[in-house]
């Protein structure tokens, strides 16, 4: 059964897009090996949802279909990922670096005495190995790391890797592995306010920093990403200033963010702020500051008072609506 | 209350990286070291478990000589001692390797609590937390932004996409800290001079009977990869620059 395992993220009884894209991205990396996909799918009530995996290149799915692990927790899923890896004996593991993603690869991989390259942002395969590209310092440098350890495993930076559907279906066995003592119990998962779309996933963030003067002034960004259909995040100056919550801030002491598109608005374009949107694919400026670096990070720029342009924008957006 | 928080020493966030000769480690004589901002809030937790609660707080770091003077902020802010795992080849080490040091110093403490960062600001690997409390055969829980103390037990908050999760895990147990925690204080002068007179023990790797042998290594870094140039739109008034731009995200870029 050696091949390239993807570890699946569900929620309410449906699989995150996470799983769609580390199921594509091991397609690639097992098409490279000669090898392939296995996905593990941990947790009761998603056996009709597993034979979708095939579309995405998944050729057979192992369920554990236990209760015990219908709630992710750190525990529960290392043992049981890492009793069937001893069996199963995957060259590969692929998963998500999401909050459950990144939790989980430490633990995993002590159990199974390897290591992980987290939060990468491209994969190859290089004489028989998978060599994987991250960002390290902030995205001063990237780094290629070859986990030297068996299996290899990688998690994937959400939102870098395209979704890439090939059409077949997968076939589903059964399995139950040892999940061992769960001591952490999930008391609550309370819900953030107004059910608005986290940033790690949004598609569409529009940004505020030192440049919206107050707090009341994020009404007129929260109007933008109405029109787009976004969500609103801020400079670490505005969660500072308390304009804003810490859950919205962008960088490297908040959240990585990898949006199709990013509008800063007011912001400067600091270190430690583009090291939390730096991948986004689309990066818009508006800064009146014609020297300000963020000018130089966005793939278009507009020099010019944010308390003109983004109403009038705004507008623009909701006519194309 | 036996509480260890695991300081890191990283590149203070406004050093510039320069890639090294050998292309697979950085430069390091042009950078100001400090201490991993999320150890902080780490430090800061402990020293107010312990208030409440007494008890000793330790602090624990690994890696070159140079690792002692963020050891000294830690104990300046309020830690009674501190632990120095010495060895000057450690630092960029695979996290996994640092996990299994760690735990050999840890072990013999025996805490109640163990804290570290969500991750660290140089490797952002955000590996060992959870590494370390497999070797530790402990309950872990991540990127904490809101921790309760119970009888034998503590209960976190653990922001998620789009959710906050409330955890629930029996002592010991071990905490990686997020931003929101609290607001880590200053070292004081007075606790800076008292720092210079609290125990800082230092061990090698072989008086651990562990060694810096990771499962992964790099085999090149290299700059970012660069981005076009960007486009400045042009336009007379906020009206006309507004609809180049969504004019440029819609037709060019495709993203609207
Ligand atoms: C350890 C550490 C961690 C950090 N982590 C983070 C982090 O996670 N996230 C983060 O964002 N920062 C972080 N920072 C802070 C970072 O260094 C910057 O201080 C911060 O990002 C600046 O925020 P800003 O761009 O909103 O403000 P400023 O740098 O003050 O920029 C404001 C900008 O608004 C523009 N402006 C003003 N008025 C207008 C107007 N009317 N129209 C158009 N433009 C206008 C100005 O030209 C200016 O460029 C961190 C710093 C440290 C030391
Ligand atoms: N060499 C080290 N010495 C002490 N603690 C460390 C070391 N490396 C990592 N840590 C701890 O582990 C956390 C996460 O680091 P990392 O997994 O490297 O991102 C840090 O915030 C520290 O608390």
């Amino acid at each position: 059964m050696a091949g390239v395992w993807v570890i699946a993220e569900h929620r309410d009884g449906a699989f995150r897009k996470i799983t769609f894209e580390a199921a594509s991205a091991a397609k690639t990396v097992a098409d490279a090996l000669g090898a392939d996909v296995t996905a593990v799918v941990l947790g009761g009530g998603l056996e009709a949802a597993c034979a979708d995996l095939g579309k995405y290149g998944v050729a057979k799915v192992l369920y554990a279909d236990s209760a015990d692990l219908t709630v992710y927790s750190t525990e529960g899923y290392a043992a049981a990922v890492a009793d069937l890896a001893k069996s199963g004996a995957p060259d590969v593991i692929i998963f998500g670096a999401s909050m459950q993603g990144k939790d989980l690869a430490g633990r995993l991989a002590a159990k199974l005495d390897t290591s992980v390259a987290v939060d990468c942002t491209a994969l190859k395969v290089d004489g028989g190995k998978l060599v994987a590209t991250r960002p390290i310092y902030a995205g001063k440098i990237y780094a290629d790391v070859l986990v030297t350890g068996a299996p290899q495993i990688a998690t994937l930076r959400p939102n870098v890797f395209d979704v890439v559907e090939t059409g077949a279906s997968a076939a589903v066995e059964k399995v139950s592995p040892a999940v061992g003592a769960i001591k952490v119990k999930q008391v609550e998962a309370l819900a953030e306010e107004g059910g608005k779309i986290d940033l790690t996933e949004a598609t569409i963030i529009v940004s505020g920093g030192r440049g919206m003067k107050e707090a009341d002034n994020f009404k007129l960004l929260e109007a933008l990403a109405d029109a787009l259909g976004g969500t609103v995040g801020a400079s670490r100056s505005a969660v500072d200033a308390g304009w804003r919550s810490h859950h919205d801030q962008v960088g490297q002491t908040g959240k990585v963010v990898t949006p199709n598109l990013y509008i800063a608005c007011g912001i400067s374009g600091a270190i430690q702020h583009l090291a939390g949107m730096g991948s986004s694919k689309v990066i818009v400026a508006i800064n009146k500051d014609a020297d300000a670096p963020i000018h130089t990070k966005a793939d278009f720029c507009v020099v010019a008072d944010l308390f003109d342009v983004v109403p009038a924008l705004t507008e623009e957006c909701k006519k194309l609506g | 209350m036996n509480i260890v928080v695991c300081i890191k020493q990283v590149p203070d966030t406004e050093s510039q990286i320069k890639i090294g000769a050998d292309g697979k480690t950085i430069a390091t004589d042009d950078i100001k070291w400090v201490m991993n901002p999320y150890d902080e809030f780490g430090v800061e937790e402990a020293l107010r478990i312990q208030k409440a609660k007494g008890g000793t707080v330790t602090v624990v770091g690994a890696g070159p000589k140079r690792v002692t003077e963020a050891l000294r902020t830690a104990l300046a802010m309020g830690a009674d001692k501190a632990v120095l795992v010495e060895d000057e080849g450690l630092y960029g080490a695979d996290p996994m390797a640092v996990a299994k040091i760690l735990a050999a110093a840890i072990k013999p403490l025996t805490p109640d609590l163990v804290f570290l960062g969500q991750r660290a600001i140089d490797d952002d690997a955000g590996l060992v937390g959870s590494a370390l409390a497999e070797h530790l055969d402990m309950p872990n829980l991540s990127v904490v932004t809101k921790l309760d103390l119970g009888e034998g037990s503590v209960t976190a908050q653990r922001p998620v996409e789009g959710q906050t999760l409330v955890l629930e895990a029996p002592l010991p147990a071990l905490i990686t800290t997020q931003k929101g925690l609290n607001e880590p204080r200053y070292a004081s002068l007075p606790g800076i001079m008292k720092a210079k007179k609290k125990p800082l023990e230092v061990k090698t790797l072989a008086d651990l009977g562990v060694d810096a042998a990771g499962k992964a290594s790099v085999a090149a870094l290299n700059p970012p990869p660069s981005r076009a140039a960007g486009k400045t739109i042009g336009g007379e008034t906020p009206q006309d620059l507004a609809a180049a731009l969504a004019k440029a995200l819609r037709d060019e870029a495709k993203v609207i």
